[in-house]
């Protein structure tokens, strides 16, 4: 039996971790995120595990790299400029194929930007984000619960298709308490072996981690490789909610903290007789392009409401194909949209954008 | 008859990619033959950097990752921090390691991270083709100083070793030459106690290797190495700067 228990996101997501197994973290202070590597900090020792804090995010993700590569259940945490820092060791930790778990509390930008949250980084989050053409799964909870439970799979998922996963979610998810259970309790000794990882090549051929291909059509090799593992990911990993889309005229389309404030303005509108429906992208990438899709067959228009100036409303975009119009709503910079502004704006729209 | 030269285990039946003359390869021989002697060969885990040697993960019968550019002692450390059990070394240039990577090695050898470094210093950027180094010597022509290193412009070389020395976490610290058979074998002895210093446990290890870019330096090999011992040598004193263990233990 699993108890609740009442914990700021940043922590949950640190003890998530440490119930799935993960024993290694790697990271750099940064607001909204230091309660994660500071929770790490106290927990890891209690479990035979190593917290080190690094002399940068570049450093914090080539230590990830190389734990990872010897086989170890490894994580970092960090905002949205220490992310930026950390593309290198991501698009690395691509080529060479190697599972990690990163989490972005995002705050506002661009530059040094600010310490509120922010969506900004859907952008950065869902293309890679560093150079090649490579991707990232990426988790986006909305609840300190589901932020427990994503941060659980993503060590899974990255471990399936030895890939960086990206948890993000945004400094409100950091920041506020909820009450949360942990549904697993996993050990690093009931972990699969990883026979690739360079861990002393005893009794077999030595491994290589590397990602470095430089005759073209070998780096292509490697390239179509990768592509076949999104592709894998785009049939098995998309996960959405939805809510109230069947009879639908009005689509709203939300992620994370903004798909709450999404709710409350969803709910004020059936309650004037608007039909309002919701879909929330709960991985960004792969994204949820079919329900969208469908949807937009029989929406009067979807809206997307992002902490951004708009970002995800591309892929809503290119999943509704043209079939009804997709407007966007946004606040940015730390300022977070109200239910009574999206209300408003659905009624305009609604009423023919007057 | 006796047997006198012999490829040594730890290093794989590959033909090496490196200039004639290049001192990279005489390091990795001396790298497989310590990790031979030792008997380490299935506890190992090198690290490649970017640079001439970044197809070292090729060159060693051994587990082998590949870093970015300046990273690797980033990367030794997770690996470290995840099999304390193991030897782990990383292999860097000098622009790798003295520029780019200069935060990443500080801070290894101040946590006195337990792996070794072995540190190539052939003054300039080989595999860019001949770009000014942090090392390079002053006066020194390269495709970047065209008119010489200029001190008043570009600085002096970093000693690196010394830089280093300031640290408690750094237990042993030796720069050595390849410049003839003698400084050979000073140098595979001083490799041996820097993986022996690792296998102690007792901190950050670290040997600087006073190397030659015949290509780069536009120099015959054999110039190339009475270039090391006649102008490097001066400037980069040879010896054993740090040994924890002959010092009477790791300082406070
Ligand atoms: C981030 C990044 N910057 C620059 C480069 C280009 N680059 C490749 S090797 C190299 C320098 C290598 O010089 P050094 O470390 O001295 O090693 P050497 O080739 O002399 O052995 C540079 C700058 C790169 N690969 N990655
Ligand atoms: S370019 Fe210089 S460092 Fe590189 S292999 Fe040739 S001689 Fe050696």
């Amino acid at each position: 039996m699993t108890e609740k228990i009442l914990m700021k996101g940043n922590e949950a997501i640190a003890e998530a971790g440490i119930r799935v197994g993960c024993r290694y973290f790697f990271g750099y202070p940064i607001t909204p995120q230091n309660e994660l590597p500071a929770y790490m900090s106290r927990r890891l020792p209690e479990v035979q595990g190593t917290f080190l804090q690094a002399e940068s995010e570049v450093a914090a993700i080539n230590m990830v790299y190389g734990a990872a590569g010897a086989g170890g259940r490894v994580m970092t945490s960090s905002s949205s400029p220490g992310i930026s820092l950390k593309q290198e060791g991501i698009s690395y930790l691509a080529g060479s194929e190697l599972p990690c778990v990163i989490v972005n509390i995002t705050r506002g930008g661009p530059g040094l930007g600010g310490i509120q949250p922010a969506q900004s980084d859907y952008f950065q989050a869902t293309r890679g984000g560093g150079h090649g053409d490579y991707y990232t799964p990426v988790l986006a909870p909305q609840s300190v619960q589901e932020a427990v439970d994503l941060t659980m799979d993503a060590f899974d998922i990255a471990d399936k298709y030895r890939n960086p996963v990206l948890v993000l979610g945004d400094g409100m998810i950091g920041q506020m308490m909820e009450p949360v259970e942990f549904k697993k309790e996993i050990t690093p000794d009931q972990l699969p072996e990883k026979k690739w990882a360079t861990n002393g090549a005893a009794g077999r051929k030595p491994n290589i981690i590397n990602s470095l291909r430089l005759q073209p059509e070998k780096l292509e090799e490697l390239n179509l490789k990768l592509q076949e593992k999104y592709m894998a990911m785009k049939k098995a990993e998309v996960r959405y909610e939805t809510d109230n889309i069947e009879d639908a005229e009005y689509i709203l389309v939300a992620f994370g903290t903004t798909a709450r404030i999404v709710k409350s303005a969803a709910d004020m509108a059936r309650e004037v007789g608007m039909k309002v429906g919701i879909i929330r992208p709960i991985t960004l990438f792969p994204f949820p392009e079919d329900v969208i899709a469908k949807a937009s067959e029989k929406a009067r228009f979807i809206l997307t409401v992002e902490m951004s100036l708009g970002q995800m409303v591309e892929d809503v975009r290119l999943s509704a194909k043209g079939r009804c119009p997709v407007y966007f709503q946004g606040r940015t910079g730390g300022v977070v949209p109200k239910p009574g502004e999206i209300l408003d704006n659905l009624k305009r729209l609604a009423g023919g954008g007057k | 008859m006796k047997l006198v030269a012999k490829r040594p285990k730890a290093l794989a039946e590959k033909p090496m990619h490196y200039c004639p003359g290049c001192t990279h390869g005489i390091t990795h021989r001396l790298i497989a033959e310590v990790i031979d002697e030792m008997d380490i060969q299935e506890k190992t885990i090198g690290i490649a950097p970017v640079g001439c040697a970044v197809f070292a993960y090729d060159y060693f019968n051994i587990d082998m990752q590949q870093a970015a550019h300046g990273r690797a002692p980033a990367v030794a450390t997770g690996i470290k921090r995840v099999l304390p059990e193991n030897f782990v070394f990383t292999y860097q240039g000098d622009g790798d390691l003295a520029s780019i990577g200069t935060a990443e090695i500080v801070h290894a050898a101040m946590r006195g991270e337990k792996f070794t470094v072995v540190f190539i210093n052939n003054a300039i950027y080989g595999m860019t083709g001949g770009q000014m180094a942090p090392t390079t010597m002053v006066g020194q022509k390269t495709a970047t100083s065209p008119y010489g290193r200029e001190a008043a412009h570009a600085g002096y070389p970093m000693r690196v070793v010394e830089m280093l020395a300031t640290l408690p976490g750094a237990a042993y610290l030796a720069r050595v030459g390849l410049f003839n058979n003698r400084e050979i074998k000073k140098a595979k002895k001083a490799l041996r106690r820097s993986f022996e210093i690792q296998e102690k446990g007792l901190g950050f290890s670290l040997v600087e290797f006073l190397s030659t870019c015949p290509t780069n330096w536009g120099m015959a090999p054999l110039d190339a190495l009475k270039w090391v011992e006649e102008e490097m040598v001066p400037y980069y004193p040879l010896g054993v700067i740090r040994d924890i263990e002959e010092e009477g233990g790791p300082k406070k």
